[in-house]
């Protein structure tokens, strides 16, 4: 597989830019997704922090997140940061509709307060890469519940704040704002045997293969 | 500085001050004078809401001096909200700053809009855990309040009058102002900053990475869909709407619009069609026809 991996960042608002740095650091190559056709072709997906209110407004109306459902029931690898996490999670706290969902954890909105109370930490991470992260959490949205499928590589305080299930990766914190990059590369491990799947099924889908 | 150690981590660093800022990218950030106001902005799309009395064309046709809005009215729009609130200080009033952070607002504007308290000094702003945003027309402008400690930037443009050219001249201002830096010798670099009366360290990371070191807004005279996405195109990394929303003829509408033409600022298909049936926008103002004491771009120092 020598060719970079697709990797596409939702650009409806938010951190757009930071994400695709962090990808083209680790070899991937980046494309903004701002419809349903932008999702086509795709190894992997971002989804950016941002404002959710703002994703459910532009997205919704657009069908947009009727695309990204259906995209993330195909398996495709998702990397969800902050309002990503939300995206992502099957419940929201407080009774806003699921977005995306896929990830079978609960989240309260900004569930550590206000910018105010915004903070920076580091945190010990379980089965990726070694060593502490530097953490950034702004307004950021509190893991309150985690189910029995869902692998949390890290707390802060008692609540989870990086977990994931198969293809789906969510983080309460934004690791686009750091130089690690041990998330992105998680990402486009995952959109390469993504792609190696997809590939192995179109030429068996057009009997071409074994 | 205000770093400090919190009940989660460290609070008030820099990095959280302007992450907030990088949250917000590619969205509207609107003023609003009631928490009615507030939910329709927040339900046509706003990724945040400025909260204030009354919006820049009112102030400019009623006069007089005006100051930082009531605490009871921001409270009451925090409260019917849940993206981000952004309040106004004057020009230089430190105290009206320490209320609005203690009101724990998400983000300070100290606003040319309002009327300056302080001839000579802004705000220190690298004293505040809560991040500000400042206006700037050119470079040396936004480096000067860079190095006080903005964590965002906005370009001024002529508030409250609907009349996008500003906006266009300080956003232009800008981005000249950092082509000038790219070009420059690194042995040019200490008259650079000395014309624009900037730090060297600060101009010297300017000529290095091609942009701001923080993000930049656009302001003052955004009246359309497509006066937002004209912003966007000339670099613009998000479009604060004052007067343009409410003083038009069907706001819910003209703010939806506005959110969309700024995700879709690079698609006329798409800007066409939110372009489309939004009743009047604001009457505007010809800049030329304000006299030179009129202008509130001209506040800052």
């Amino acid at each position: 597989m020598a060719r970079h991996p697709r990797i596409g960042v939702l650009a409806v608002q938010g951190a757009v830019v930071e994400h695709e740095r962090a990808l083209v650091d680790v070899g991937a190559a980046p494309v903004r997704v701002r419809d349903a056709r932008g999702l086509a072709d795709l190894d992997g997906l971002v989804i950016p922090g941002g404002e959710t209110t703002t994703l459910r407004r532009v997205a919704g109306d657009s069908g947009l997140i009727d695309a990204l459902r259906a995209t993330r029931r195909a398996d495709l690898p998702i990397l969800g940061t902050c309002a990503g996490l939300i995206a992502l999670a099957d419940d929201i706290v407080g009774g806003d509709p699921t977005l995306v969902g896929g990830l079978d954890i609960s989240v309260r909105r900004n569930g550590y307060g206000r910018q105010v109370a915004s903070f920076e930490t580091e945190l010990v991470v379980d089965g990726l890469g070694d060593g502490p992260l530097e953490a950034v959490f702004i307004r950021a949205p509190v893991i309150v519940r985690v189910g029995e499928d869902v692998r949390v590589h890290a707390t802060h305080h008692g609540h989870a704040v990086i977990v994931s299930a198969g293809p789906l990766m969510g983080l309460s914190f934004h690791p686009e704002l750091t130089p690690d990059r041990r998330f992105h590369e998680w990402l486009v491990d995952c959109a390469r045997a993504y792609a190696r799947r997809s590939a192995r099924q179109t030429k068996e889908g057009l009997g071409v293969g074994a | 500085m205000a770093d400090q150690a919190g009940a989660n981590g460290r609070t008030g660093t820099m990095r959280v001050k302007s992450g907030l800022a990088q949250m917000l990218k590619g969205g509207v950030i609107m003023d609003v004078v009631n928490a009615d106001q507030a939910r329709i902005a927040e339900a046509a799309g706003a990724c945040a809401v400025m909260a204030l009395e009354r919006i820049p064309a009112d102030i400019r046709a009623d006069g007089g001096v005006a100051r930082m809005s009531d605490p009871d009215l921001i409270t009451g729009i925090k409260e019917a909200v849940s993206i981000p609130v952004m309040a106004k200080c004057r020009i230089g009033h430190f105290v009206e700053a320490q209320i609005l952070q203690s009101l724990e607002i998400d983000y300070i504007d100290e606003s040319e809009v309002l009327t300056p308290a302080d001839e000579a000094h802004h705000v220190d702003k690298h004293a505040f855990e809560v991040p500000f945003v400042c206006g700037a027309t050119d470079l040396g402008e936004a480096l000067r309040r860079i190095n006080e400690g903005a964590a965002m930037i906005r370009t001024k443009g002529e508030a409250g009058t609907g009349n996008v050219v500003e906006a266009v001249r300080h956003m232009r201002d800008i981005h000249g102002g950092i082509a000038r830096l790219r070009a420059c010798r690194g042995d040019e670099l200490y008259a650079a900053a000395k014309d624009l009366r900037a730090p060297y360290e600060l101009v010297v990371a300017v000529a290095e990475s091609g942009q701001l070191p923080v993000v930049n807004f656009s302001a003052g005279g955004i009246a359309t869909p497509a006066d937002a996405a004209l912003m966007m195109q000339l670099g613009a990394d998000g479009v604060f709407v004052g007067s343009g929303i409410f003083k038009s003829e069907d706001p819910a509408a003209r703010a939806r619009a506005i959110v969309e033409a700024v995700t879709h600022f690079n698609d006329p298909a798409v800007l066409a069609r939110v372009s489309a049936g939004l009743k009047d926008a604001m009457p505007g103002i010809e800049i030329s026809s304000l006299g030179e004491g009129e202008l509130l771009q001209t506040r800052g120092w």
